[in-house]
C-alpha cells in the first residue's frame, strides 16, 4: 500500500462522498467507531480505518475489503462519532460502488441454509438481500 | 458647502487586493462636497495620519471620510488625528471597506462597486456631521470583582495593592473556587491548597478588600466609572459578627447532605463551610436541606452555638454600591455527562470524573488522601483515563478543546503511580496537547517514569463486569483492538461556562460566545476587556485555561482597573439621545424601551395662543444614556434623535446607497 | 383512542404472535387499531445512500394511506418498520428535495402529516405506564427479565428520538408497570448482528452469544424484545449459552406484547 498525490486526489474519493453524502475529511481518527463496533473482530479494515483509507484515496483497497460485507448497519458507531460522520453510509457507498462495478450479487437465495430460509423473519431476509444483492 | 476629504486605505493587501483603490478614489472625487481624495498604504500609521492632518490644513477640509477597517478598530485613532488638525473629532466618518467589503468578497469588480457605495454613504453622512462635545464625569474609585476563585482572588489582591478599594463578591459561603478542590497542580506538582490558602487569607486580611460571600449580583446600572450594583446578600442564617468559627454547630447538625465540594464523594451537614480552610471560616445554613427550614423541627445548632450566632429569621439583604470598574471572574462548571451513557458513569461507582479524582488524591478529601476505589475501598491497580470527554465532540458535547485535561490527566497518571506503587495507568487520547513551558516534559515523565501507557483511541464503551470494568477501544497506531479490564475509569470531563453565565452577561450588558464564555473585546489585542467599557474579564469565565494563565489574566485585568480608577474623571460619550421638545407627543414609548432607564418624564409649560398650558414630554438623562438608539426607533413622531446618528444622517446614508 | 396501524410483513407471518398479542392487548386497553389499507413492505431497511430514494415510495404510500384514515398517529411494532417509517417521515418533513421527488409519484402530496409511533410509546405516553399498571390482572411478580433493545428503535440518535441511545429506560419502566423485575446488564443495546444471520452466521452468532451470556449472568430468566429479527437471532444461537448455563441452557425470548398479554390476562 502506498499513498500518493494521485490517489489522494482521485475521483474515487469524490464518488464515495457523493454516494454516501458524507465528508470523509471530517473524521479526526479518534477510533471511537471501531472501539464500539459489535462485529469489528470479523473485519479486516476497521471502521476508523475505512475513513482513513478513504481520506488517503486508498479506495481500491477498501473495495476489496471484507468489512463491507460484515458491517451490520447497526449505527452504533455514528451515534457516538464526535465528528458526526455516518460511517455505515460510507460503507454502504463502497458496497454500492463495488456491486455496480462487478455487477455482482453477493447473496443468492440458494446460498441460504434451508434452516434459515424456513425460520428467518421476512424483515431479516429482505434486509439481507437489499444489502447484498442488486 | 462642506469641504470633504476622502482617504482610502490599502491596509497592505487586506483591502487593496480586492478593492480597486484608484477607481474608488476617482469615484470619490465626483461625490458631492468632496474636494480632495487620496490613498495610503496604512492610514493608521504615523505616516498615514500625518498625511490626513496635512491635507486637512492644506485643503481647508472641514469633514473627513476614511475608507478603512471597522470603526471598532480605529475610530478613536482617527478621531484623535482630525482633532490634532483642529477639527471636532466627530467630523470624521469611517467607511468600513475591510470587514464589510474586501474580507467578505472575492470578485474585485463587485467589491470595488461596494466600496464606492460605502464611501458615498459615509460622505453623505459626514456632510451632515455636527460638532459634538464630551463632558467630564467623575469616577467612583472603587472596584467590584465578581467570583472568588483564583482569578477573582488575584485580581482583588492586585487592585487592592494599587491602593483602590475592592469588593470581592462570591456566591458560595467561601472563596477559593475550583482551585481549592484540586490536589497537586501541574506542571510542578505543588500542592494546590499550599499556594492558594495564603492568598485567601491575604484577601481576608487586606484593609482595602471587603469580602462579600454567599452573595450574587442582582442588578447593574450605570456605565464606566459609575456603575451602581445591587448585590443580594443571601440569608446565611448565621450572624457573621457573633460567629467565631468554632464549628460546633457543624459537628452536631443531624442533617447530612452530599457535599458539592467533595463532588458527592462525602457528606457535609446542613450547616456547613464548604471545606476546612474556608474563608471566611464561618458556616451558612443550607435552607433547602436544613430540618428546621424543611420540617420545622431540630434547631440543634441554635442550642449548641456558644455565641448565639444562629439566626433562623435572617432574610436576604440588598447592598447597593457604586463602582468605577468591574472584573468578572466566575470560572467554570465541568461538563454534565447525561449524554455519555456509554461510559457507565453513575452506573458503576468506579467510573469517576477527574475532579472527583482530585478529591480522592487529596489529603483532606473523603479518603484522607489514600487513593481507594469508591466501590470497595481498595487501591486500584489498573486505571483507565479517558480524555476529551464532552470535548471536541460536536455531536454530543462541546466542539472545542478544553485545553487543561491533557495536562491534568498526565498529572493524575503520575500521582496515581506515586500513591499506589505498582499501579498502572492507560490514557486514551485523541491527540495529546501540551503547549506550555515545561508541559511537554511533564507529559514525557508520565510515560517514561510513571508507568503510563498512552493509547491513541477514543473509548467507545465501558462495560461493568462484576466489580471490574471492561474498556473497549482501538489502538489506532498499531491498528489493534483494545479490550482492557481495569479497576477504575477516570473521565477527563470538558470545561463548560457557568450555567448562569448568560444571565450575568445580560445584567452586565456584556456578550458571550456560542458556548456562553464571556467575549473579550478583541481576541488578540484586548483579551481582558469586554465590549462594555469598565468591565473586565479574568480566568476561565472567558475561556478554558489553567492556573498560570488565569493568574496572568487576573493581574492584567487588575492593571486595567487600576489605570481606569487612577484617572480623575472620564470623558462622556457625546453620541447620546436628544429630545426635540416641539415634536415630542409625550406618549413615552421611548421610556419603555430604554434599557438604561435614561429617559424620564418632564412637564413643560407652553404658550398656546394666549393661554399657557402644561404638557408632558420625554427628557434624556445625559449621564445614563448609553447611545444605544433604541428610543429613536420607538418614537413615532421622530422627536428623539441620537446625536451623531440623527434621522437626517441615516436617511442621507440610505439615499446614498440607493443611488 | 383510535390509531392507524401498520403491521408489516413479518407480523403477518413469522411473528404472528406479535400481532395477535398486540391487537388483544390494545383492545383490552381500549385502543382501536385500524389497519392501513393495501400496505406494501416498507423495505425493511432505510437506504443509507443518496441514490436509493425511490425505495421510500412504499413507506410513503402507507403513510398517505394512514393520513386518509384521519388518525393523528400510525402505530408500528416491528423495530425494522418503525425505523424505516420514523426516518422516512422525518425526511419527508424536512427534506424539500426528497418531498418533491416522491410526491411526483403520488396522487395527493404527503408532507409528513402523520406521526409515526411505536406501540410502546402509545403505552407510555398516551395511556401512561401507571394506567397500564392499574389494568394489570396478573402481576408478573418475581419474574426477572432482561430488556433487550437492539439498535433499530434507538439509532440513529438524532432521527429516532425514541429514548436515550446509551441508557434507554422505557423497557424497564414497562416491565416494572407489569410488576416484573428488569435486570441490569451491559449488553442491552449491543447489536445482535441483524441481517448478518442470513449471510455471515458466525459473526451474528458471536454477537448474540455475548448478549445471551451477559443476560444470563445477570440472573435473567427471559429476554424481552420488540423486534422479530432480534428474537430470531437470540433464539437461533442459544447454544452459545452452553458455556455459562450448561448443556441444556436455554433462555426464552419474548415480545413485550406477550408479557403484556399475560399480565392483562387476555
Ligand atoms: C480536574 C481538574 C484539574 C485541574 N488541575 C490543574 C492543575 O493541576 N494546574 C493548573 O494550572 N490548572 C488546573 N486546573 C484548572 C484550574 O482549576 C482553573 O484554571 C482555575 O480553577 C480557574 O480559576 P477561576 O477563578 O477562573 O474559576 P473558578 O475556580 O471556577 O472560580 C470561580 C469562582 O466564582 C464563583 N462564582 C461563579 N459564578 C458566580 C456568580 N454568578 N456570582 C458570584 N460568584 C460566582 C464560583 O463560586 C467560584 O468560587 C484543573 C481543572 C480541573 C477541572
Ligand atoms: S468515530 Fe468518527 S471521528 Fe472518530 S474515527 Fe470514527 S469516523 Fe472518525
Ligand atoms: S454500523 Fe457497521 S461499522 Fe458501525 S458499528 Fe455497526 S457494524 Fe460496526
Ligand atoms: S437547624 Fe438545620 S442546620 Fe441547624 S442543626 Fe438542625 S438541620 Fe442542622
Ligand atoms: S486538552 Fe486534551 S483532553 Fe482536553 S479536550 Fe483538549 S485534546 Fe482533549
Amino acid at each position: 500500500m502506498k499513498i500518493t498525490t494521485e490517489k489522494i486526489n482521485s475521483n474515487l474519493v469524490r464518488d464515495v462522498e457523493e454516494v454516501s453524502g458524507q465528508k470523509v475529511s471530517a473524521c479526526f481518527q479518534c477510533g471511537k467507531c471501531t472501539g464500539g463496533c459489535p462485529v469489528v473482530w470479523a473485519m479486516d479494515i476497521f471502521p476508523h480505518q475505512v475513513l482513513r483509507y478513504a481520506q488517503m484515496g486508498l479506495i481500491d483497497e477498501l473495495l476489496h475489503s471484507k468489512t463491507l460485507w460484515i458491517c451490520a448497519s447497526c449505527q452504533t458507531c455514528d451515534s457516538r462519532c464526535p465528528r458526526e460522520v455516518d460511517i455505515p453510509k460510507v460503507i454502504e457507498a463502497l458496497r454500492l460502488i463495488i456491486m455496480r462495478e462487478k455487477g455482482g450479487n453477493y447473496l443468492h437465495p440458494n446460498d441460504l441454509p434451508a434452516r434459515v430460509r424456513e425460520n428467518a423473519p421476512q424483515q431479516g431476509l429482505v434486509s439481507a438481500f437489499r444489502k447484498y444483492a442488486k | 458647502m462642506k469641504r470633504i476629504g476622502v482617504f482610502i486605505c490599502w491596509c497592505g493587501s487586506n483591502i487593496a487586493a480586492t478593492v480597486d483603490i484608484d477607481k474608488t478614489i476617482a469615484a470619490a472625487k465626483q461625490m458631492p462636497g468632496v474636494v480632495f481624495a487620496d490613498h495610503n498604504k496604512y492610514t493608521c500609521s504615523e505616516l498615514g495620519q500625518d498625511m490626513v492632518k496635512n491635507a486637512i490644513k492644506e485643503h481647508q477640509l472641514d469633514r473627513v471620510v476614511i475608507g478603512a477597517c471597522s470603526p471598532r478598530m480605529h475610530e478613536n485613532t482617527f478621531r484623535k488625528t482630525v482633532e490634532a488638525a483642529g477639527l471636532n473629532p466627530y467630523y470624521m466618518e469611517i467607511a468600513n471597506i475591510r470587514e464589510q467589503c474586501s474580507w467578505v468578497h472575492k470578485d474585485k469588480e463587485t467589491a470595488t462597486g461596494k466600496a464606492i457605495s460605502l464611501v458615498r454613504t459615509a460622505v453623505a453622512k459626514a456632510a451632515r456631521n455636527e460638532a459634538l462635545f464630551s463632558t467630564e464625569m467623575p469616577i467612583e474609585r472603587r472596584a467590584l470583582v465578581i467570583g472568588g476563585g483564583i482569578a477573582g482572588i488575584q485580581a482583588a489582591l492586585d487592585i487592592a495593592e494599587t491602593g483602590f478599594e475592592v469588593d470581592l463578591l462570591e456566591k458560595e459561603p467561601s472563596i477559593g473556587g475550583r482551585m481549592a478542590q484540586l490536589d497537586k497542580t501541574f506542571p510542578t506538582l505543588d500542592c494546590s491548597a499550599c499556594i492558594l490558602t495564603p492568598k485567601m487569607v491575604d484577601v481576608a486580611q487586606h484593609e482595602k478588600i471587603r469580602l462579600i460571600t454567599y452573595s450574587e449580583v442582582e442588578k447593574v446600572e450605570g456605565y464606566v466609572g459609575n456603575f451602581t450594583v445591587t448585590i443580594r446578600n443571601k440569608a446565611r442564617s448565621v450572624d457573621m459578627e457573633k460567629c467565631t468559627g468554632c464549628g460546633d454547630c457543624m459537628n452536631k447538625c443531624p442533617q447530612k447532605v452530599s457535599s458539592e465540594f467533595e463532588m458527592g464523594l462525602a457528606e457535609r451537614r446542613a450547616i456547613y463551610t464548604p471545606f476546612p480552610q474556608a474563608v471566611p471560616n464561618k458556616p451558612a445554613i443550607d435552607r433547602a436541606t436544613c430540618r428546621w427550614f424543611t420540617q420545622e423541627k431540630c434547631r440543634v445548632c441554635e442550642k449548641i452555638c456558644p455565641t448565639g450566632a444562629i439566626d433562623y429569621d435572617q432574610v436576604d439583604e440588598f447592598i447597593t454600591q457604586r463602582y468605577g470598574a468591574i472584573v468578572v471572574a466566575t470560572g467554570f462548571d465541568t461538563h454534565k455527562l447525561d449524554k455519555y451513557g456509554e461510559y457507565a458513569y453513575g452506573k458503576h461507582p468506579d467510573v469517576i470524573t477527574s475532579l472527583e479524582m482530585e478529591r480522592l488524591f487529596n489529603a483532606s478529601g473523603p479518603t484522607g488522601g489514600k487513593l481507594l476505589r469508591p466501590s470497595n475501598g481498595k487501591p486500584p491497580k489498573n486505571v483507565a483515563f479517558i480524555q476529551c470527554v464532552g470535548s471536541r465532540d460536536k455531536a454530543k458535547g462541546n466542539p472545542y478543546c478544553a485545553k487543561i485535561c491533557c495536562m491534568y490527566t498526565a498529572k493524575h497518571a503520575i500521582l496515581l503511580n506515586e500513591k499506589v506503587p505498582g499501579s498502572k495507568s492507560f490514557v486514551f487520547y485523541i491527540d495529546v496537547r501540551t503547549p506550555g513551558k515545561d508541559y511537554e516534559e511533564f507529559y514525557n515523565r508520565a510515560y517514561e517514569q510513571h508507568n503510563a501507557t498512552y493509547i491513541k483511541g477514543n473509548v467507545s464503551k465501558v462495560f461493568p463486569d462484576g466489580d471490574q470494568l471492561v474498556v473497549r477501544s482501538v489502538d489506532a497506531l498499531s491498528g489493534a483492538l483494545v479490550e482492557l479490564v481495569v479497576d477504575m475509569v477516570v473521565l477527563a470531563t470538558s470545561v463548560d461556562a457557568r450555567s448562569d453565565a448568560k444571565d450575568l452577561a445580560q445584567k452586565l450588558s456584556i456578550t458571550t460566545n456560542a458556548h456562553k464564555f464571556f467575549n473579550e473585546a478583541h481576541p488578540k489585542l484586548r483579551p481582558v476587556e469586554t465590549q462594555t467599557a469598565g468591565i473586565f474579564l479574568a480566568g476561565v469565565c472567558q475561556g478554558p485555561k489553567d492556573i498560570p494563565e488565569t493568574v496572568a489574566q487576573a493581574s492584567a485585568a487588575a492593571v486595567k482597573v487600576a489605570s481606569l480608577l487612577s484617572k480623575e474623571s472620564l470623558k462622556s460619550n457625546p453620541t447620546i439621545a436628544e429630545v426635540d421638545q416641539k415634536r415630542c407627543s409625550g406618549d413615552m414609548s421611548c421610556m419603555a424601551v430604554c434599557p438604561y432607564g435614561a429617559i424620564s418624564e418632564k412637564i413643560i409649560e407652553e404658550r398656546r395662543g394666549r393661554e399657557t398650558v402644561t404638557r408632558k414630554i420625554a427628557e434624556v438623562n445625559t449621564a445614563l444614556c448609553q447611545g444605544c438608539g433604541a428610543c429613536t426607533v420607538a418614537c413615532r413622531p421622530g422627536a428623539i434623535n441620537l446625536k451623531g446618528f440623527t434621522n437626517e444622517q441615516i436617511l442621507a446614508e440610505v439615499d446614498a446607497i440607493c443611488l | 383512542m383510535r390509531y392507524s396501524y401498520y403491521p408489516g410483513c413479518t407480523l403477518k407471518t413469522k411473528a404472528k404472535v406479535y400481532e395477535d398479542t398486540t391487537l388483544q392487548t390494545a383492545k383490552a386497553l381500549g385502543l382501536e387499531m385500524v389497519e392501513v389499507e393495501e400496505w406494501q413492505c416498507c423495505g425493511a431497511l432505510y437506504p443509507l445512500n443518496t441514490e436509493e430514494h425511490f425505495s421510500l415510495l412504499a413507506p410513503v404510500r402507507a403513510l398517505s394511506q394512514a393520513k386518509e384514515l384521519n388518525h393523528e398517529k400510525m402505530v408500528t411494532l416491528c423495530a425494522g418498520c418503525f425505523n424505516v417509517f420514523k426516518r422516512t417521515n422525518k425526511a419527508m418533513r424536512e427534506d424539500g428535495e426528497l418531498r418533491r421527488k416522491i410526491n411526483d409519484y403520488l396522487e395527493e402530496d404527503y408532507l409528513g402529516e402523520v406521526d409515526v409511533v411505536h406501540y410502546l410509546e402509545v403505552l407510555k405516553k398516551d395511556i401512561g405506564f401507571t394506567a397500564v399498571a392499574e389494568k394489570v390482572k396478573k402481576k408478573l411478580e418475581g419474574r426477572k427479565i432482561a430488556p433487550y433493545y437492539g439498535c433499530l428503535l434507538l439509532k440513529p440518535r438524532n432521527e429516532m428520538d425514541f429514548d436515550d441511545v446509551e441508557n434507554p429506560t422505557i423497557f424497564e419502566d414497562f416491565l416494572s408497570a407489569l410488576g416484573a423485575t428488569a435486570v441490569e446488564y451491559p449488553y442491552k443495546t449491543e447489536c445482535c448482528g441483524s441481517y448478518l444471520s442470513m449471510a455471515n452466521e458466525e459473526v451474528a452468532e458471536t454477537a448474540v452469544g455475548r448478549i445471551l451470556k451477559s443476560a444470563y449472568k445477570s440472573g435473567a430468566e427471559a429476554i424481552m424484545v420488540a423486534c422479530p429479527l432480534c428474537k430470531y437471532n437470540l433464539e437461533e444461537y442459544q447454544k452459545q449459552l452452553q458455556d455459562v448455563a450448561g448443556e441444556n441452557g436455554k433462555m426464552s425470548v419474548l415480545y413485550f406484547t406477550e408479557l403484556l398479554a399475560e399480565a392483562l390476562d387476555v
